[in-house]
């Protein structure tokens, strides 16, 4: 007995979808539009906003940095993140209970609050180089998404195996390497993504650690907004929905988006 | 080396980071609150008497609970519709909410910056149908501050949802059809007691995430639309007050960790499997 959804439930939700996706076909109208405010009906198309982003000086120079900072936290994360992990999948009952929950405990305190701390106590307090305090506040931002998503891996992962390649005389080192590692690459990487989105896109820790010459693309962008309207923005933000739909192509190659509604 | 030892070993370096660079930080800014030179809880004293902070206080309270009932009340129907559909269509819906999820906080606000602006796409729809001769200012309000939230939420919700809702057997609803249960009182009385958990998770997600946000107050309420997350930015960063700034993150954290602990509680008395 299947029963239909209501018709007035259905229009809902196209205009809900309509709501999610018309802003970003706005900002994609906006980086290709030639005049600097998008008009009604639009006037003609340009790619100038796209070739004046490699004329900005700011807007390349943070490119880098936080492409490198995503990279660099993500790995460092998931270099202390990945033996956690495996620590609370196979040692469940040597290790206390609440030790899970510690590596959430970075979603659960406001990122602001993160932010304003690591800057009195680090960069402040002990006078840290602006880029490695910027690492470490987002290697502990990406934390639970290493530790949860290789978590999910680990636990469908079947350890009688690591322990047959074990009692036949595999260090079990290598066993790790030659044996786990390999069943939870797809948790690893889609971790990985993850956490690199999550590590461009943050404004709430970088914002209070960014300083003189050393910015992220958000911070830039928000301060560059903040003063003038400018297209170029909106070429920017297309650029970032194009490594999110490249992102999003990888998750759904490693584990299926599917696994973001579990 | 016995087990615990090794278990301890692996997991030492993410405990670490956690307890140096988040515990110690954390707990120093909420140290410093207490030690106002003008006695331990004054800069609570303060912070409770002051008009202004006060105000903010409950402008966010205000703004985060708003976004967080709107976007359960869409999150919800969307959520049904798609947990519903046929699989091609439902892969496609969930594609078409990760993306706007994924994209950046500030992506978004700007694009309602192009959308409310005044020389804004709005209202220049608006003054080309001839609604409007004046372009209308939309923008620094607490509507466009809550209509960007609504918009950074809603996908949260729907994905946080559809989960649940998919894991409600047909032949539960089906069930309760054939023991003569109409429509409403089967969504009432199967449906909506298991959605509980899932509603109470995503609820508090918005809820904490709209209270301790930062860059769409920023852009779309500017000043005038100060929230807990710009106001602690402008004292930190701006005015240079540490104590003012770390007595409105005391607050911030008192009220995310009292909200996370309540709706855990309730879900866990509401949960009708878990019991």
């Amino acid at each position: 007995m299947k029963r239909k959804t209501h018709p007035a439930l259905i229009a809902f939700t196209v205009l809900t979808f309509f709501f999610l996706l018309g802003p970003l076909v706005v900002i994609l109208g906006s980086a290709l539009s030639d005049t600097p405010f998008l008009t009604f009906p639009p006037q003609g198309l340009t790619l100038h906003w796209f070739q004046n982003i490699f004329e900005i000086s700011a807007f390349t120079r943070t490119m880098g940095t936080s492409f490198m900072l995503a990279v660099g936290g993500t790995a460092l994360s998931m270099l202390i993140g990945i033996p956690a992990a495996y620590a609370l999948a196979r040692y469940r009952v040597e290790l206390p209970s609440f030790l899970g929950n510690v590596f959430v405990l970075p979603i659960l305190i406001p990122e602001i609050v993160l932010g304003f701390s690591l800057m009195k106590s680090l960069a402040s307090g002990l006078g840290t180089p602006i880029m490695a305090t910027l690492l470490v506040g987002h290697a502990l931002l990406v934390l639970p998404y290493c530790v949860r998503v290789v978590g999910a891996s680990l636990n469908s992962f079947d350890f009688s195996i690591e322990e047959a390649a074990v009692s036949l005389g595999c260090p079990r080192w290598r066993a790790f390497f030659t044996v786990v590692l390999p069943n939870i690459r797809a948790g690893i990487i889609a971790g990985f993504i993850l956490a690199f989105i999550t590590s461009l896109n943050d404004v709430s820790i970088s914002i209070f650690l960014t300083g003189p010459g050393v910015s992220t693309l958000p911070i830039q962008l928000l301060a560059h907004m903040e003063q003038f309207f400018d297209p170029t923005i909106a070429a920017v933000s297309v650029l970032l929905m194009g490594v999110t739909v490249a992102v999003m192509a990888v998750v759904e190659r490693t584990l299926g988006l599917t696994f973001l509604t579990k | 080396m016995s087990h615990r030892m090794q278990a301890w070993l692996l997991a030492a370096p993410a405990t670490l980071l956690v307890f140096v660079f988040l515990g110690l930080p954390v707990l120093s800014t909420l140290a410093m609150t207490f030690a106002d030179p003008k006695g331990p809880l004054a800069s609570y004293a303060a912070f409770f008497n002051s008009g202004f902070r006060m105000t903010v206080l409950w402008r966010t309270m205000e703004v985060a609970l708003t976004t967080t009932i709107l976007s359960v009340g869409i999150g919800f129907v969307v959520a049904w519709v798609v947990a519903r559909a046929p699989s091609r269509l439902k892969s496609l819906l969930i594609i078409a909410a990760v993306f706007p999820l994924l994209t950046g906080v500030v992506v978004r606000a700007f694009a309602w910056l192009v959308i409310l602006g005044k020389n804004g796409i709005l209202n220049s729809f608006l003054l080309w149908i001839g609604a409007i001769t004046e372009p209308l200012s939309m923008l620094y309000t607490q509507g466009s501050v809550i209509v960007a939230m609504v918009y950074l939420f809603v996908p949260l919700m729907i994905l946080t949802l559809v989960g649940v809702l998919e894991g409600i057997p047909q032949d539960l609803t089906d069930a309760a059809a054939s023991l003569g249960a109409t429509p409403a009182a089967a969504f009432r009385q199967v449906v909506l007691p298991m959605a509980v958990p899932g509603l109470i998770v995503g609820s508090v997600l918005v809820f904490t995430g709209s209270f301790t946000s930062y860059a769409t107050p920023q852009l779309l309420g500017g000043e005038r639309q100060m929230m807990m997350g710009t106001f602690l930015y402008q004292r930190a960063m701006v005015t240079f007050d540490w104590l003012g700034a770390s007595t409105i993150a005391a607050v911030m954290v008192v009220v995310t960790l009292a909200t996370v602990l309540l709706m855990s509680r309730l879900a866990r008395k509401l949960n009708p499997v878990a019991g």
